[in-house]
């Protein structure tokens, strides 16, 4: 057969999909077809995707030093082959036109150009004469999910190592810290016992507060696929807005906002009642505690919470229930008691195996801790845990938010073994850093919103910023923007584009993007991926840990930063791989990774571990248990009693209604890369605000007209959307919060978990103007 | 311009009526699956105007339940 060069391209993406379809659904056929053997010119190279924290394997098709096409990795076992569409065109994110090439430094008030060696000659001097007039912690480094494993890693060598100060944080605090909290609090150790093939054989699917058809495609995809296989799977949507979620599951359930808790307190409850608890199990396997409440909400400065677990029975956890009957949760969260019951029953059903998935609505949250436990809770009493299909399954945004900031430990707190405040853990640290003893603080110093609460207040001096965007992110905007714009702050950003938060900087490092560099990322599923340099990034780009590098030889630290821009990254690796030296976190050697389309931890004697605390499945659980919650020290997990309490701002009657924030499919974060790719931007260019119909009509407006969204912090003037993609029940407005020309964050609340201290996005009251 | 490649998933019954939806759009070529109900799902555009409508026709196609990538080549970049 002869070929064309775009006949044979639409071939090889004819023979993507049929690969794919292969692979989701087994045994399935297609005549019509004939296999075309060949190249054309374009060479394939795994990698993990640039966005989102699924990790699908892509293979990006490269001639002549470019990345031209995207395809889903069929061995990769997260996707199978499949791809979304911010996938796929996120190799044009690379080729945008204002790309940062040079290193810029601002002199008299303007950023000029500068060779990347000034540059970094800068930040090291200003580094070291801020510590010496403001002490070790009046500089900070705030980093990224989307930092690769090596960026972090090196980051906090430096900072928490060398310089001596626990100033490192990073933006998946403002993600997945009530996960983290979720996952230690319940069990001691973080991230999920189960994995995504989880998908293929649950009978149930719980998404709470997760617009999964949009934040997560590829896994909502094979949800799909697997109910279309198998007939008998039921999809429930359990959320605060009707979103294309809601629209493919089989039943949409709303409740008012932040009474999740009370609703998951209502399940238990019944799954008690009915008889339906896995009385074995949870003799076996759990303990029952409490702790504070009325616990705060963080908007003020300094403010601190410890919690004060207290054991107790099963009896009184029984009789904490009483409060949640459905009856009584219905008044609370507006979910009928008839739906309340169906939802228990299908958790309680011992012939159905359950997945539960969640994401930002659980996690960016005033009681997000709170609310992982009581999912917990419900996964525990039935038994319906660490079993394939049987899986509370909580999902990351950003590609490496496990890899880097939860494994690598980029919080204030932690380590890449441990917490700062334990002596085995800094210890541990200063021997592989070959550092003094007593080098590492055994004190935290400041959680993301903290630190910007710091760095307006003049606590911190010197702040460097590294793969993210915080004067659109944070909450409650303009106050950090203030404080990062005062006069004897310095703020060195690394990135990709000009954004907000590079208007901001004293020096502008350019950053190799994504396959300009080696690297790795962890996924939701503790799957590592690692990715090697594709293409070569443009101009002075440097990889962050090259960055990180440059600057901690300039302050003196060759002996700990001694790589060779060679192999740096497998250096890197191999030293990082010594703190998870053991069989609940061993992590894969370098050449495995490589070889891979990722590989899962605990990696034990060269085989990954899919199902944790099964000893089916887990070598870590102690010999002779069938289920081994090895994270406590009794191997039991915990079932917490966590009331219902409400948001920190609820509307009233000056602000009357709720706003919410969240994504849309095509855009990443804040847009700085997406919104430069065409095919995503044209489909949605601007942010907007989404309006129940009726709220609509009583405020005179129609789709496209401007209104006014107003809180006690700041306002902004953006389109409607009405019946759009998603539609908030009444009383609620949704916006995305991708534009940089529209920062719905002026008018967000920093409040947080104080367990977490991670922020909620998703409440606080605003009213509304038609403008 | 882009050619892409899908698979897709018909509603419940609807194989017949999303191959026809399918094959009378412009731009599009399928190729059903014998034994599922699968469709492969082949989009080549001629510009981005022409790309934009097409996105935009099959969100709103109603025998269509969900498609889902799995390849991509912009022949402009
Ligand atoms: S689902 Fe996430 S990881 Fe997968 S292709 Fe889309 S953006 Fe990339």
């Amino acid at each position: 057969m002869k070929l064309n060069r775009r006949s044979f391209i639409k071939s090889a993406a004819v023979s993507s999909a049929v690969a794919t379809a292969g692979s989701i659904f087994p045994g399935i056929s297609f005549a019509d077809w004939k296999r075309v053997k060949g190249a054309y010119g374009i060479t394939w190279k795994k990698a993990p995707c640039r966005f989102c924290g699924t990790g699908c394997g892509v293979l990006v098709g490269v001639t002549n030093n470019r990345a031209v096409a995207v395809k889903g990795d069929p061995n990769c076992s997260v996707n199978k082959g499949l791809c979304c569409v911010k996938g796929y065109h996120s190799v044009q994110a690379l080729y945008g036109r204002d790309r940062l090439k040079k290193a810029q430094i601002r002199k008299n008030g303007k950023m000029v150009e500068v060779p990347i060696a000034e540059a970094l000659d800068v930040i090291a001097a200003k580094l070291k004469e801020t510590v010496k007039k403001h002490g070790k912690d009046s500089v900070a480094m705030y980093g990224s999910g989307q930092w690769t494993i090596p960026d972090g890693y090196v980051a906090s060598k430096l900072f928490k190592g060398c310089l001596g100060t626990n100033n490192v944080e990073a933006n998946a605090r403002l993600c997945m810290a009530s996960a983290v909290t979720g996952f230690m609090t319940s069990f001691g150790i973080d991230e999920p016992m189960g994995c995504y093939e989880d998908i293929e054989h649950a009978d149930v699917f719980i998404t709470w507060g997760n617009n999964m058809a949009e934040m997560h495609p590829v896994l909502f995809s094979r949800m799909l696929a697997s109910r279309k296989r198998k007939k008998d799977v039921t999809i429930i949507d359990l959320a605060t807005r009707t979103t294309r979620t809601s629209q493919a599951a089989d039943r949409s359930i709303l409740f008012k906002p932040n009474t999740d808790l009370a609703v998951a307190n209502a399940i238990c409850y019944e799954i008690i009642r009915n008889g339906w608890m896995d009385k074995d199990f949870v003799k076996k396997h759990t303990t029952f505690h409490k702790g504070k409440t009325n616990i705060g909400y963080g908007t003020e400065d300094h403010f601190k919470f410890k919690d004060k677990p207290e054991n107790m029975s099963f009896a009184e956890y029984k009789n904490f229930l009483e409060d949640y009957t459905p009856e009584k949760a219905e008044r609370i969260s507006g979910v009928s008691a008839r739906d309340i019951k169906y939802m228990a029953s299908l958790y309680g059903d011992p012939t159905k195996k359950v997945t539960s998935f969640w994401c930002m609505g659980m996690n960016q949250h005033v009681r997000g801790t709170w609310i992982n436990n009581l999912v917990y809770n419900i996964h525990l009493l039935t038994g319906k845990i660490s079993t394939p299909g049987n899986s509370p399954f909580s999902l990351t945004g950003q590609p490496s938010a496990c890899g880097t900031v939860r494994e690598v430990g980029t919080l204030t707190h932690k380590l890449p073994y441990g917490v700062v405040m334990k002596e085995k853990a800094r210890k541990k640290a200063e021997k592989i850093w070959d550092l003094p003893a007593g080098s590492i603080d055994p004190k935290p110093t400041y959680h993301t919103v903290e630190m910007f609460r710091a760095l307006d207040r003049g606590d911190i001096r010197f702040m460097w910023i590294q793969v993210t965007n915080p004067m659109i992110t944070m909450p409650n905007l303009n106050r950090y923007r203030n404080g990062a714009l005062k006069d004897d702050r310095f703020i060195v950003v690394s990135d990709v584009y000009p954004t907000p938060t590079t208007d901001v900087a004293d020096v502008i490092l350019p950053a190799s993007m994504w396959i300009e560099q080696e690297g790795m990322y962890g996924n939701s599923e503790r799957r590592t991926q690692h990715f090697d340099e594709i293409v070569p990034g443009p101009g002075d780009t440097m990889s962050d840990t090259w960055q990180i590098i440059e600057v901690a030889r300039r302050l003196g630290f060759k002996k700990q930063f001694p790589w060779s821009q060679k192999n740096y990254i497998g250096k890197i690796w191999e030293e990082y791989r010594r703190f998870h030296d053991n069989p609940k976190h061993n992590m894969a050697p370098y050449e495995v990774l490589k070889a891979r389309s990722g590989v899962q931890w605990p990696f034990v004697n060269g085989k990954e571990t899919r199902w944790r605390f099964n000893s089916k499945y887990d070598p870590a659980c102690k010999k002779g248990s069938d289920f081994d919650f090895y994270g406590k020290k009794d191997g039991k997990a915990w079932i917490w009693a966590r009331p219902y309490e409400p948001a920190a701002e609820s509307p009233d009657q000056e602000y009357n209604f709720w706003l919410n924030t969240g994504r849309v499919i095509e855009h990443w974060h804040s847009g700085s890369m997406t919104r430069r790719i065409p095919i995503l931007h044209n489909a949605v260019p601007e942010s907007y605000v989404e309006l129940n119909p009726e709220d609509a009509a009583n405020l005179g407006v129609v789709n496209g007209e401007l209104v006014k969204i107003i809180s006690r912090r700041g306002s902004i003037t953006m389109k409607a959307s009405i019946n759009g993609r998603g539609v908030p029940p009444k009383g609620m407005v949704f916006v995305p919060f991708f534009d940089e020309d529209y920062k719905i964050n002026e008018v967000t609340l920093d409040a947080f978990c104080p367990i977490s201290k991670q922020p909620d996005y998703k409440k606080c009251a605003v009213r509304l103007e038609k403008a | 311009m882009p050619i892409l490649s899908f698979l897709a998933l018909p509603q419940d019954g609807g194989m017949e009526q999303l191959c026809n939806d399918l094959s009378a759009m412009e731009y599009c070529e399928i190729i059903p699956a014998e034994n599922q109900e699968v469709i492969v799902l082949v989009t080549d555009t001629p510009d981005v105007e022409a790309e934009k409508n097409l996105q935009k026709s099959l969100k709103n196609l109603p025998s269509l339940q969900s498609l889902s990538m799995t390849f991509g080549h912009n022949a402009e970049q």
